[in-house]
């Protein structure tokens, strides 16, 4: 039987970079994810893996760090809480313009600006729209248990591989300080150098006889240039969301009324519709676990069979947006969110809804 | 009479190293880069360490210094070369890893990638160009612009109280414990840039005996930037950037007193 640990969604992270091959770690500092690093410098894992780790002197730095690090083919990653993510913003963009694959992880705070250090989930518009500047997405995957934060950065780092992207974990505080059971699978050992050169055959390995010197660059000075890798981009993204499309469903099968939620909001949500099953109104609930690529066909389909839907988010209105654009009109979609660290309870989103709903 | 013929008689006293490719640089006449690229070229064929040097180029002219050296590049965001090498070097620690960066890129945006890649002693090399002007974007002030310099944002020169003083980086980060050879060269002069080769030689060596960063700012020249012909402003850097950045070694941990 595998191991079982009662942990930290944070610390899940790290034991989870050391126990699936990652190469290296590059963070700073900043509350509610600090666990991270430090779990990762108390593991020690370069005596075990050769994991490296090293603290950075900005979240500026770390993520230039990981562009580096995902230039030469090895598996890299970074994470950090919402200021430092607008900070890192300029770096997840020329990952993306030189698509380098590479984990982000972002334990989201209240915002904007310093904001507070308590749970959010306001970063939603910028990790899933792009953050940076340009025609850019990184794919975005959104856990909601500290097991999930351990799974995903496997998963995370076969996306970014498979596609050649950045992939954002996008956690919250919540999600991030939570101790749970965490099974542990069996370990995987980093990359050989030969394994990178055949996976990674754009990677800056060093200029060998039998290639032509390999440049990792987003430069494109020529419109025609610039314009044609764009539509190259935008053809990858286009793949990802035909392939990529991750969500899981609550009591949909006969359901009036659809919540959507994601990450630590959905495990709210599963309480309610239990709730308001017991009193006969047949809710259910879609949580995307992929934010980029959004769930946007399924919920079309379930647009045609609920009387309605509600976007529950722990921000003023974000993912919403998105609900709304896959809805196209054809059911009233309503929203209920809070802000500044403070999280619905059941009973509070269950009467918002039948406020919206018109329901006794 | 062919040129392989003439190859024969071992009469050959220069030829282009096979590090440098065959593309036609985009720098200015007279500027100061292709000499730089050509020294590095050299020293990387000459330690035969070409698959395993790694590049890093900035943002500015030299951007583009991924065109013409054979070898592996990674193209940073404006100033955050350092800390591209510091991963790509700790990742790979026996590879070679170098930055070419600008005064702008190392000096001004860059400041903090620098201070920080010194100062954890990160076994890199960096080739720091100082020609006291922003090339790429059309000659505005650099850090490393000398008062009463004209330039395209101080029309009517430098002025300390108004654009502050010229920024002196080589002695700053000698005094950082991480540093291990720091030195200030030009290239305007055959025996100048022989000096430089060997410098750079002795950077890429030192950059494998885990010892700490080596640092080799070229003293250079902007003659577009700074309105000059190539000539002209060989003797005004000479003249005026010289006394502000005076040439020779500034620290060598390994040298016997």
């Amino acid at each position: 039987m595998a191991e079982k640990i009662l942990m930290k969604g944070n610390e899940a992270i790290a034991i989870s970079a050391i126990r699936n091959g990652v190469d290296g770690y590059f963070g700073y500092p900043i509350t509610p994810q600090s666990e991270v690093m430090e779990t990762l410098m108390k593991e020690k894992p370069w005596e075990t893996t050769g994991m490296t780790v090293l603290q950075a002197e900005s979240e500026t730095s770390s993520i230039n760090m990981v562009y580096g690090g995902a230039c030469t083919g090895k598996k890299v990653m970074t994470s950090s809480s919402s200021p430092g993510l607008s900070l890192m913003c300029e770096g997840i963009s020329y990952l993306a313009g030189a698509e380098l694959p590479c984990l982000i992880v972002n334990v989201m705070r209240g915002g904007p600006g310093l904001g507070t250090i308590q749970p959010s989930q306001s970063d939603y518009n910028q990790c899933v729209k792009g953050g940076g500047h340009g025609d850019y997405n990184a794919i975005v995957i959104a856990p909601a248990s500290a097991q999930d934060m351990y799974d995903f950065v496997d998963w995370g780092f076969d996306l970014a591989f498979r596609h050649r992207t950045p992939v954002i974990l996008l956690a919250d505080g919540i999600v991030g300080q939570m101790m749970e059971k965490v099974e542990l699978h069996d370990p995987k050992p980093r990359m050989t150098k030969e394994e990178i050169r055949a996976a990674a055959p754009w990677a800056t390995t060093g200029k060998t006889s039998d290639r032509k010197y390999n440049i990792i660059t987003s430069l494109a000075l020529e419109s025609d240039v610039q314009e044609k890798f764009n539509r190259k981009l935008q053809e990858k993204y286009r793949h990802i969301c035909e392939t990529e499309v991750k969500y899981t469903e609550y009591m949909t099968e006969d359901a009036e009324y659809l919540l959507v939620a994601f990450g630590c909001a959905s495990r709210i949500c599963e309480a309610v519709v239990d709730q308001l099953r017991s009193e006969g109104i047949k809710a259910g609930m879609l949580r995307p676990v992929t934010l980029f690529p959004f769930p946007s066909k399924r919920i079309a389909e379930l647009s045609g069979q609920v009387k309605s839907m509600m976007s529950l988010e722990l921000n003023m209105g974000q993912m919403v947006a998105d609900v709304r654009l896959a809805v196209n009109g054809a059911c009233p979609v309503g929203f209920y969110g809070r802000q500044g660290g403070n999280i619905f309870t059941p009973d509070e989103i269950s009467e918002e809804f039948k406020k919206f709903n018109n329901l006794k | 009479m062919t040129i392989e013929d003439i190859k024969k008689h071992g009469d050959i006293v220069y030829r282009k190293t096979p590090l440098l490719t065959d593309t036609v640089m985009h720098y200015c006449p007279g500027c100061s880069h292709g000499t730089v690229h050509k020294l590095i070229a050299e020293v990387i064929e000459e330690m035969g360490i070409q698959q395993d040097t790694i590049a890093i180029s900035p943002v500015g002219c030299s951007v583009f210094a991924y065109n013409y050296l054979n070898v592996d590049w990674e193209q940073a965001a404006h100033g955050r070369a350092p800390a591209l090498a510091t991963a790509t070097k700790r990742l790979n620690p026996e590879k070679y890893v170098f930055t070419y960066q600008g005064d702008g890129d190392l000096a001004s945006i860059g400041t903090a990638e620098i201070i920080h890649a010194c100062s954890r002693g990160e076994n890199i090399v960096v080739i720091f160009i100082n020609n006291g002007i922003y090339g790429m974007t059309g000659g505005q002030m650099a850090p490393t612009t000398l008062l009463g310099m004209k330039t395209a944002t101080t029309p009517y020169g430098r002025d300390a109280k108004l654009n502050g003083f010229p920024l002196v980086i080589a002695p700053m980060i000698a005094q950082l414990d991480g540093t291990a050879y720091i030195t200030r060269q030009a290239v305007h002069t055959a025996p100048a840039a022989r000096k430089a080769k060997a410098a750079i030689r002795k950077a890429f060596e030192y950059s494998q005996k885990g010892i700490g960063l080596s640092f080799v700012e070229i003293v250079a020249t902007c003659n577009s930037g700074w309105k000059m012909s190539p000539v002209a402003a060989n003797k005004w850097m000479v003249e005026n950037m010289f006394p502000k950045y005076p040439l020779g070694d500034i620290k060598d941990v390994l040298k016997k007193e």
